[in-house]
Parts: C-alpha cells; sequence; structure tokens
C-alpha cells in the first residue's frame, strides 16, 4: 500500500484546456446527430461520452496522480462497461 | 458438545459497551460494524418471514386445480411480492450485509470498516427502500401483479402501485452500492499487517468480488428503474413499441443487473461454505488460489451471461449463440470451487455438526440446481423449459437451497462468535434434517412439473399435475416446521444457552482468535499476520 498523499498542483490553465475540450467535444456529440451514421450513431455518442468522463476523471478528479493499482481498476472498468455493450448490440445489429 | 462451552468470560463485548446512547437507539444509531451487521439480520429475518409466508400460501393455492384459498388477482401480486422480497429485501443483502459487516473487519484485522458512518446510512438506506417498496401493499390501486421483474410492457401499462415497487428498488440499490464502495476500501486499505492478498480469507475474497457487482450493476437497473417510472409518469417511449420503443431494450438492462445480482447473492455464499468447509474437515482448504482465481472469474464472466433469460424473447442468432456459449463457460469455474470443496473433504477427518450438515447439504443442492442451469443455458432445451415450474425449481435450487443453505450454515458456524453463546446442536441438527427433507419435496417435483410442461405464475392448472402438485405443498409444510425448529433454537440458544468458548469448531482464521462475542473494537492490538488463513496441515 503506497502512499501518495503528496501535493500536487495542476495549472489553472490545465483545467482552463480540459474545460475547452469538453465544451467542444459536447459540441460535436449534437453535431453528429445530424449526420446518419446508421448502426455507428449509438456507438459515436458513447465515444464521445466516454472521451469526456475519461478527461474529468484524469484531470478533475486526478487520477492522473493516483498509483497503478487505481488506474487499473477504472480502466477494468471502462473495458467492462464497453464489453458490456458490445454484447448488447450483438442482438441490435444482428437482429 | 462440552468442549464448546465455556466456564466465564471477563472481557466487555460490543454488546454490553455503554455508547452515546441507551435501548433501540444504541443499535440504530451505532456505527459498530457488529451492531449494523446484527440490524441487517433481524430486518432480514423478518422479510425471509413474511416472503415464506407468501411462498406458502402460493404453494397452498397450488394444493389443488383451480380456486383454493385465493382469487388470480390476489395470486399474481402474492407472487410478485414474494418476489419481490425475497429478491431485494432478502438475498441480495443477505450474507454480505448480515457476515459481511460483522465478519469482514474481524477477519482481515480491523477495528471497522474503512466508512463506518456509511455504514450505518447503508441500513438507513436500505429500511427507508423496504419501508417505501412495501408501501405498494397499503396504497390504492393493489399491490404490484408484474412478477418481481417488472417486465415492460405490463410494468407501465398495469394500473396496480407499481410506483412504490420500482422507487423502493432503486432506493435498495443505492444501499448495496453503498455497502460495496465501504467493503471494496475496507479490503483495500485495512488489511492487518503481513496479510497479502494471498493471505485474505476465501469469504472476504467473495465479498471483494461481490462488492465489485454491486458497485457496477446496480447503477444500471437504477437506471433502468428510473425509466420505468419516466415511462409512466411521463410516456417517453424508452420501451413501448407504440412510441418507437423496445421493449426487449428493458430485458437487456433489467438483467444486465439482474444476472450478475445472482452472483451477489452466490459468491458470499460460496465463501461461507468455503470457511465452514476447512474448519470441520479440519484441513487446508484445497486449491486455495484456484477458489480465488474463480471467484473473481466468476464475477467477471458472470457480467456476460445476462442474455440466457431471454432465449425466447425475440433476441438475434448472433446474441443467443453467445450468450448460451458464455453461460456454459461460466459453470467452469463453478464447478472448480465444488471440486476444491469435495477435494478438501477427501480423506478428513471431518467434525460432524449442525454448521457442516448445512454446507455439505449445500454441495448437494447447488450441484442440482448448477447442473439444471446448463439445461436452461442450452438454447433448444431452453425453447421447451422457457417460462416453466423447471424454471421455478432451478432458481430455487441456486437461490434458496445454495444461498439459504450457505446462510444457516454461516448462522450456525459463526452463532457463538455472535451471541457468544451456544444453541443445542442436537435440536440443529433435528431441524437441519426436516427443513432438508421439505425443501427437496417442495421443489424437486417442479423440475417433472415443468419438464411436462406447467407454466409458472399461472394459478390454475390442468388436472395431470395435481399429483405433483401435492407432494410439493406438503414440502412446503416440512420445510417450514424444520424452519421453526431451526429459529426457535437458535433464538433459545442466543438467549440462554451455555457460554461458548472463544474457537468452539477450531477455525483457524482471525475471528476465531478474538473474544466471544468480540469486544466493541474487536483487536487489542491489530495483529500481524505470518501464516495462511487455512493452516491446518
Amino acid at each position: 500500500m503506497e502512499n501518495h498523499n503528496e501535493p500536487h498542483i495542476v495549472p489553472f490553465k490545465t483545467y482552463g484546456i480540459i474545460l475547452a475540450v469538453l465544451v467542444v467535444l459536447t459540441l460535436i456529440s449534437v453535431a453528429v446527430t445530424q449526420i446518419d451514421l446508421a448502426s455507428l450513431t449509438v456507438f459515436t455518442a458513447i465515444l464521445l461520452a466516454t472521451i469526456k468522463s475519461g478527461l474529468v476523471l484524469v484531470y478533475f478528479m486526478h487520477l492522473k496522480f493516483d498509483n497503478k493499482l487505481l488506474k487499473a481498476l477504472v480502466s477494468a472498468v471502462f473495458i467492462l462497461i464497453a464489453l458490456v455493450m458490445f454484447v448488447t448490440f450483438l442482438d441490435y445489429n444482428y437482429r | 458438545m462440552s468442549n464448546h462451552i465455556s466456564e466465564t468470560t471477563t472481557h466487555v463485548s460490543f454488546r454490553e459497551e455503554k455508547g452515546r446512547y441507551k435501548g433501540i437507539f444504541a443499535w440504530i444509531f451505532s456505527t459498530d460494524h457488529k451492531r449494523i451487521g446484527l440490524l441487517y439480520l433481524y430486518a432480514i429475518v423478518t422479510f425471509f418471514l413474511v416472503g415464506v409466508s407468501l411462498g406458502a400460501a402460493m404453494k397452498l393455492e397450488l394444493i389443488a386445480p383451480g380456486k383454493t384459498i385465493m382469487n388470480p388477482e390476489a395470486y399474481n401480486a402474492i407472487f410478485t411480492l414474494h418476489g419481490v422480497i425475497m429478491i431485494f429485501l432478502v438475498v441480495v443483502p443477505g450474507l454480505p450485509a448480515v457476515f459481511g459487516n460483522f465478519f469482514l473487519p474481524i477477519m482481515i484485522g480491523a477495528k471497522d470498516v474503512a466508512f463506518p458512518k456509511l455504514n450505518l446510512l447503508s441500513w438507513w438506506v436500505y429500511m427507508v427502500g423496504a419501508v417505501i417498496a412495501l408501501s405498494a401493499l397499503f396504497m390504492g390501486g393493489g399491490p404490484p401483479d408484474t412478477g418481481w421483474t417488472f417486465y415492460a410492457p405490463y410494468s407501465f401499462k398495469t394500473n396496480t402501485n407499481m410506483l412504490p415497487a420500482v422507487i423502493g428498488a432503486f432506493v435498495l440499490g443505492f444501499s448495496s452500492i453503498l455497502t460495496g464502495i465501504n467493503f471494496i476500501v475496507t479490503i483495500h486499505r485495512l488489511r492487518a499487517p503481513g496479510m497479502t492478498w494471498f493471505r485474505l480469507p476465501l469469504f472476504p475474497w467473495t465479498l471483494y468480488g461481490t462488492a465489485w457487482i454491486q458497485i457496477l450493476a446496480t447503477p444500471i437497473v437504477g437506471i433502468t428503474l428510473l425509466m420505468i417510472v419516466g415511462e409512466r409518469l411521463f410516456h417517453i417511449g424508452f420501451f413501448d413499441p407504440a412510441l418507437g420503443g423496445d421493449p426487449i431494450l428493458y430485458q437487456h438492462l433489467f438483467w444486465i443487473y439482474s444476472h450478475p445480482a445472482v452472483y451477489i447473492m452466490i459468491l458470499p455464499a460460496m465463501g461461507a461454505i468455503s470457511e465452514i468447509i476447512p474448519t470441520f474437515a479440519n484441513k487446508s482448504i484445497f486449491g486455495y488460489k484456484a477458489i480465488v482465481i474463480s471467484t473473481l472469474a466468476i464475477a467477471f464472466v458472470g457480467y456476460f451471461v445476462w442474455g440466457h433469460h431471454m432465449f425466447t424473447s425475440g433476441m438475434s442468432g448472433t446474441a443467443l449463440y453467445t450468450f448460451s456459449f458464455l453461460t456454459f463457460l461460466v459453470a467452469i469455474p463453478s464447478a472448480i470451487k465444488v471440486f476444491n470443496w469435495v477435494g478438501t473433504l477427501h480423506k478428513a477427518s471431518i467434525q460432524l455438526e449442525p454448521p457442516f450438515f448445512w454446507a455439505a447439504s449445500f454441495l448437494f443442492v447447488f450441484m442440482i440446481g448448477g447442473l439444471s442451469g446448463l439445461a436452461l443455458g442450452a438454447l433448444a432445451t431452453n425453447v421447451h423449459l422457457h417460462d416453466t415450474a423447471f424454471v421455478v425449481a432451478h432458481f430455487h435450487f441456486i437461490v434458496f437451497g445454495g444461498v439459504g443453505f450457505a446462510f444457516m450454515g454461516a448462522i450456525h458456524y459463526w452463532f457463538p462468535k455472535i451471541w457468544g453463546r451456544m444453541y443445542n446442536t442436537k435440536v440443529a441438527t433435528r431441524g437441519w434434517i426436516m427443513f432438508f427433507i421439505g425443501f427437496t419435496t417442495l421443489y424437486l417435483p417442479m423440475f417433472f412439473l415443468g419438464i411436462d410442461g406447467m407454466p409458472r405464475r399461472y394459478y390454475d392448472y390442468v388436472d395431470r399435475f395435481h399429483g405433483p402438485n401435492i407432494i410439493s405443498t406438503i414440502g412446503s409444510w416440512v420445510m417450514i416446521a424444520g424452519l421453526i425448529i431451526i429459529l426457535v433454537n437458535l433464538i433459545r440458544g442466543a438467549k440462554k444457552g451455555p457460554k461458548a468458548t472463544k474457537n468452539p469448531w477450531g477455525g483457524k482464521t482471525l475471528e476465531w482468535e478474538v473474544d466471544s462475542p468480540p469486544t466493541l473494537e474487536n483487536f487489542e492490538e491489530i495483529p500481524v499476520i505470518k501464516r495462511s488463513p487455512y493452516d491446518y496441515r
């Protein structure tokens, strides 16, 4: 059990950049609804949402500064949810 | 029994400890993990008895074709309530909430869970959820009649009290999530020095796997239940085909949670069995690492088998084959555990005591439940057996036979530690015999009824199903008689039983090194762990 309590100060600028990226990604996710992507529509929406939540986790929730175990656990959750969705779409895409 | 009984005790147990509050408030506002575990126990046993009464009423109705004691509407409401109470209020919290709370910190050498106040909040949320769910009984419109699965589209069309039941289940989910978070952090952060991951006893390992499922799967059913609320109140159209929705989506979302929930129920049960068997075999557990890995494998693969509840719902062929394959796959780690338990018993000098009888009968009923599950997991046989009494029999062999028997085994095993007293082991054995005979008489005929074509959830049946239904109903009476013997014996033991020794069964895990009942903080000094948890021979 490692101690990861050392202080880490994130420059305000970094938060500003991440905020801007989140806003841009939100605009993109609204914009892509205007394009007919057929069966990829849901996939695109989920991909963009995943990137956004990843950024929030890594920067705003300081996962970047956490130990490897925590990073691995959070990554495993993402992989699990992706697999659950993949299996769900084995029904919807082949009906 | 004399070697189980102690002469005197001098320590101040967690029950006698004077806190800020007195009387009932000393319990319902206590942040002590042991008191919270017992609060769950009393609540769960109460709800279990209500669920048993409803189940007995259903069996009595089915003793003869046509109306016996209730009308079809009452029957629909009763099987729904039986399911909601037993699943959401009894077996999902079940072993983790009661024995997990009481024993997890002690077994890992900690003084409490990582977040004691959050732990108390979990119990309060559980009770609030239970009250909301049960309020459906007493409001105008009548109790829900959808079955515990709340399947769309009926669940947003029925005029019965769906909202309290659904919102109650939603709130109960939060309790489950909070307990899961608490257990994961406790296991990561509060293990005693020297307790490496592979020195962790198997019950905490299963609680760890379970906690991950609680955290990751429960939000999905929470959102799904809210979607039903949205559908009923605002007619959004998630599941209603008339509004462009898909009723099968509901089934996907519901089972994405509710199948892993079966593993929330069964994994801690397997953990309790993994504690009981080496103690009574007086032998190290066979294949410790294989059991740990199979626990994690069950927790992981268990996420991907939900579709086997939906083989006849109209899914794509690709999904059908995938889910069937994965269902067969998850049977492998379960079988590994069974082989390991049997391997532990091989050439062991077994103490024949009540906890062991429950563990041994668990193996028997779990095998029947598991193998009948494969018949349901195969695509061709599933079409014939789907929604028949066979499914009810399979489910009860796994959930009641598996989780219920393990719960009974656990309470008989840890009883002297929890109450510091001993029950009458002869009466406990008689209770077990009666319960076991009643259980098998109640549920085995349902396999044959299902194969013969009797549908589940039907209030009436044709004459040729009469014989097995009579046997099944008689089985329910025998089982309830056994249950009464067991409960009276345990209550009497808790109040008036002789004082128990610290380690009446000869267990090796840490809870057998602390006082019976434990002190408020369990350990005067945090122990340093230098050996495996099952260091027998």
